[in-house]
């Protein structure tokens, strides 16, 4: 968890002055400082600032299993317990001072063992003048030191076999505040294993600490009354209500939020230690929300992606199907071949005799398909290419359903960058009527299988050049006098402006397969051919250029675009 | 000689005395309730004037009243917490919910004079601008449960409950609700949970204190059943007249549960504070003293959870001298006062009032390896502290009582005891830590010596050439 405090990318447009925050002074680990009186809570409504918080501002991070920013506070896990002072008050309700001065302090001691220390779950506890936090006390140590004791003695302690491990919180607390050794000496707790919890969860109850984070984000955050626990004290286990019921769109960020090794994903189980991942910040192509996800990847080959905390767009989640809708992109069918006439050849070649033909084509009787699954950059070339070829253009729109949380109707990922690029989504029967005429004997094809749209093989044997760039094989692939094989999103760099106006950008994961190149770079070869202009060699270079010539973009850079991204005007 | 002072349990196991409304309003039934809505206005000297409900409001904080259910608490200053500016409706609870071991007071109430505590209920509600009441009674006392349901339906057949009570104007319904069998539902934010129908998880404090943010998130008072019982009784005796009874600070009357080792095991009534541990233990007409040729090793004077009492033990305690000067006076165990102060003073608490004896034929082991064991099964498992230590504590004290002890396991027992009181989200944790720290640390001798008698027999068994079976491990997770 990051300090709340980083401030957002917004758009340049100069923000009013806030209001004055009202503060509070207290004292972490002998540091004073002021902190906001108040803070978001996890639904973002400001409440009284808690220890936690405070500590945070002060750079302090406490431990803690189950709190999470965005979800209800439980103080369950007792992690975050500190021992805390606060200013002594006298019989007149005036603080008692030291000799120096200074207000007296009253550490916190339990009401029947004043010598005994007694701690606060700083998730919970609200700051109050004056307040002392000891957040690296022996005290606060020692409880910690208690709890992850208390932790690890049922704990099967299986992290060779366990997914979690490398990024487990038992293993990276026990590191930091635990102690060596135990000194149970009893029978273990034995509790379910491989729990079917759902169609893509499986549960180890022994590794549960049950924080309940997984309960709470199924039922305040997605509606879900699917999970609870059952048995009671330290035979507690997490369950759905029915074996195999835990089956919403949503299931996989209980995995994400699960601190240790109990949830784990039936996709990502048992398939790659963590620490051999790449990590790589991109973008989830599934709708239009456009949710920022981080794809983990090892020699070439994505193994998961993993929702990457963006406010602006998904918070902290992401749906299921988004999240394992990424096998496509290794599939063994790929195109992998650049072909002319059905055979194999060359990009040079290709891009070479492509641009001629386009060149030497009548205004008019070239069309183009595009697609809102393109990446704004490519869009732009596109939408270059087309005003020079003056060529009728079209996309095809893919409505959809959408839920309360996340999914967008919208299942093209790009519709809003197509469309500030100046492509409108719009059916393809004019396209089809103008072929069918024979007034249009080029048609360029990026990323649609046009035969399923209205465009049938019948109408592309009409034509004397269909020019074809796609990933995967189609009917329209297959009739194409020239395949160019293209980049999936995780195999190149560009933006996706989302449903909202977000545009964000993604990186390159692996390596595109084969012959196949990313869109925008074969397209500003043939935008060189046709048009004769040149200068975006890069990615950077090229969005730069965009941002220059499209309206939207105006003031934007790649290099200053975060990772969470920008608001356009749409 | 020390007496029974029978106030709330006067009717209770007298000859022909039926638990029906006829017969309570034979016996003065529901004239405390027309008293407390006839209350009239009162002028305080400042010149501000109370409501007959603040009236009666003031007169519960007035007599000294404490919760009879545990904590002891001042009820009047509980129902001074209440929010009463947020608009939302305000509840009453009572909390029935009677389990700590040692304990069966309440039950007395409801089984024997159920309309004895909904006389007080009503008169709660009213003082407290209630509408909607609750007796949380607990799953295992079915035949209450009957009794009260039955009860309520008299009350309201007599115009006592519903619609405009008495053509007072106020309205008041009240829900007898039964727990399904845990102990954590006596805790009142668990209670609540429960009541609400979910797990009887207890909630963080703060922010949730029921007086603010309690049943369905609105203000809310939790009361025992003998607490609500003593509201009837201050309205009809008068405040400062009721104060009186018992000791400064401690007034009323109490009902104890003495169980355990003595002649006359039952429930007693007393006035707080006037009769001694000594007293209700030996005495003929309370404990009747051990059994033949027995003699007292140690008490657990308010409910299982207590910090136990040896025999011999001498406890300092503050006492107000003649020159109203406070002085530390030495009481030895059986001189103790059974009130609230004196048991805090002495390092345990009065609880719920029941008090468990133990002759010099118990084995302190076994005995606190029955009590852990309860508290394992009780945890409710919310919190990591309780959910783990409890269940560890039992699991340690049953292997020591089982022949597999260690020299260590009294230390042992105490570290783990050490990291659960003060560190959990309810009062729990104590009641699971208290009874081993207190066992272990007054009985030291006889933990360490049945670990070392364990220790050898097993050397014995095995020859000298073998550790002990659990040493080994010892220094793992």
């Amino acid at each position: 968890m990051s300090a709340p405090a980083i401030p957002s990318t917004e758009p340049a447009s100069a923000p009013a002055a806030p209001p004055p925050v009202e503060t509070l002074t207290v004292k972490v680990n002998g540091k004073t400082l002021q902190v906001p009186k108040t803070m978001p809570d996890w639904q973002g409504k400001p409440q009284a600032t808690t220890m936690l918080q405070a500590a945070r501002c002060a750079g302090v991070d406490i431990p803690h299993y189950c709190y999470h920013d965005k979800l209800p506070v439980a103080g369950n896990c007792r992690m975050c317990l500190v021992e805390f002072g606060t200013p002594m008050m006298g019989p007149d309700r005036k603080p008692v001072l030291n000799e120096d001065g200074s207000p007296k302090i009253a550490k916190s001691v339990l009401p029947y063992e004043p010598g005994t220390p007694r701690g606060a779950i700083a998730c919970a506890t609200p700051i109050s003048p004056g307040m002392e936090i000891y957040a690296d006390s022996p005290a606060t140590k020692q409880m910690r030191e208690a709890v992850l004791e208390s932790l690890l003695i049922n704990h099967p302690l299986d992290c060779p076999i366990c997914d979690q491990a490398g990024e487990c919180k038992l293993q990276e607390y026990s590191v930091q505040h635990g102690q060596a050794g135990s000194r149970f000496v009893e029978a273990k707790v034995h509790k379910p294993k491989a729990v079917d919890l759902g169609p893509r969860i499986v549960l180890d109850d022994e590794r549960c600490i049950l924080c309940t984070r997984c309960i709470r984000f199924t039922k305040d955050i997605v509606g879900d009354d699917a999970l609870g626990i059952v048995n009671r004290g330290s035979y507690n286990t997490i369950a759905a209500w029915k074996e195999g019921a835990f089956d919403n769109n949503y299931t996989l960020n209980t995995v994400d939020l699960c601190p240790v090794g109990a949830l784990t994903s039936k996709d990502f189980r048992f398939k790659m230690r963590v620490w051999f991942l790449k990590e790589t910040k991109s973008v989830c192509t599934s709708c239009g929300t456009g949710c920022s996800i981080t794809i983990g990847s090892r020699e070439g080959a994505i193994q998961r992606y993993e929702p990457r905390e963006n406010d602006a767009v998904n918070g902290p989640w992401m749906c299921d199907s988004g999240r394992l809708n990424y096998q496509w992109v290794g599939r063994g069918d790929r195109l992998k071949d650049v072909r002319v006439g059905g055979l194999r050849s060359t990009w040079t070649a290709a891009l070479k005799e492509v641009s001629a033909k386009l060149a030497s084509a009548p205004q008019g009787s070239v069309a183009i398909i595009a697609s809102a699954r393109q990446t704004t950059e490519e869009l732009f070339l596109l939408k270059k290419l087309a005003d020079k070829l003056g060529a009728r253009t079209a996309s095809v729109a893919r409505i959809g359903e959408a839920d309360k949380l996340l999914v967008a109707a919208d299942k093209n990922p790009n519709t809003n960058g197509a469309r500030l690029n100046g492509f409108a989504a719009a059916d393809l029967s004019k396209v089809a009527a103008g072929i069918a005429a024979g007034s249009i004997k080029t048609l360029i094809v990026f990323g649609e299988d046009v035969t399923k749209h209205g465009i049938g093989s019948d109408l592309l044997a009409k034509l004397e050049t269909l020019v074809v760039s796609d990933i995967l094989p189609n009917a329209t692939t297959a009739a194409a006098t020239h395949l160019l094989p293209g980049a999936a999103h995780a195999e190149k760099r560009g933006t996706f402006v989302n449903v909202k106006g977000r545009l964000q950008k993604f990186i390159k994961a692996v390596e595109a397969p084969g012959d196949a190149r990313a869109e925008w770079e074969f397209l500003h070869d043939i935008v060189l051919g046709v048009t004769g202009q040149d200068g975006f060699v890069s990615i950077e270079g090229l969005f730069n250029q965009m941002a220059k010539e499209v309206p939207a973009f105006a003031g934007l850079e790649w290099s200053k675009v975060g990772d969470t991204g920008v608001n356009v005007p749409l | 000689m020390p007496e029974q002072f029978k106030l709330i349990l006067k009717h209770v196991d007298a000859p022909g005395y039926t638990p029906d409304i006829e017969c309570y309003m034979r016996h003065g039934g529901y004239e405390a309730l027309k008293l407390a809505l006839a209350t009239a206005p009162r002028d305080l000297p400042d010149g501000k004037k109370l409501t007959p409900k603040e009236v009666v409001r003031e007169d519960v904080k007035a007599s000294g009243l404490r919760g009879r259910g545990g904590a002891g608490f001042s009820a009047g200053l509980k129902w001074s917490f209440v929010d009463r500016r947020s608009g939302k409706p305000i509840y009453l609870i009572c909390n029935a919910d009677e389990s700590e071991p040692g304990t069966f007071k309440d039950r007395q109430i409801i089984h024997k004079d159920p309309h004895q505590l909904i006389e007080g209920m009503i008169i709660s509600c009213w003082a407290n601008d209630v509408k909607l009441a609750y007796i949380y009674i607990r799953g295992e006392m079915p035949r209450g449960a009957k009794l009260l349901e039955q009860a309520l339906a008299e009350a309201r057949e007599k115009g006592f409950l519903g619609k405009d009570i008495l053509g007072s104007g106020n309205d008041l319904e009240i829900y007898v609700h039964r727990g399904a069998g845990a102990y954590i539902c006596g805790e009142e934010t668990g209670l609540i949970e429960s009541l609400e129908g979910k797990r009887a998880y207890p909630r963080i404090k703060p922010p949730y204190f029921p007086a603010v943010l309690g049943l369905y998130m609105c203000p809310t008072i939790v009361n025992n059943v003998e607490t609500l019982c003593h509201v009837k009784h201050i309205v009809t005796m008068g405040a400062a007249n009721y104060a009186k009874l018992g000791t400064p600070n401690n007034t009323g009357t109490r009902i104890v549960s003495l169980s355990g080792d003595v002649q006359r095991p039952g429930y007693y009534e007393i006035e707080v504070g006037k009769v001694t541990i000594g007293e209700l233990i030996n005495d003929p007409d309370f404990g009747g003293g051990l059994r033949p040729g027995r003699s007292l090793k140690a008490v657990i004077p308010g409910g299982s959870s207590s910090k136990v009492l040896k025999a011999g033990e001498v406890f300092k305690l503050n006492r107000k001298g003649a020159d109203g000067q406070m002085t530390k006076v030495d009481v030895p165990l059986l001189d103790l006062p059974y009130d609230f102060d004196s048991l805090q003073q002495a390092g345990t608490m009065s609880g719920s009032s029941a008090i468990i004896v133990l002759d010099d034929s118990r084995s302190m082991v076994d005995t606190l390896a029955n009590l852990s064991e309860f508290y394992a099964h009780e945890s409710c498992g919310q919190c990591t502290p309780c959910r783990e230590g409890a269940l560890w504590l039992a699991k340690g004290l049953h292997r020591l009582s089982h022949g597999e002890g260690r020299k260590e396991d009294a230390a042992y027992l105490s570290h783990i005891a050490q990291n659960i009181q003060g560190r959990t989200i309810c009062a729990f944790g104590e009641a699971a830590s208290w009874p081993v720290l207190s066992f272990v640390k007054k009985f030291r001798d006889e933990f360490e010596a049945k670990g070392a008698a364990d220790e050898e027999a097993r050397a014995k068994a095995t020859g000298p050439a073998h550790g002990t079976r659990t040493a080994a491990s010892s220094n793992q997770h």
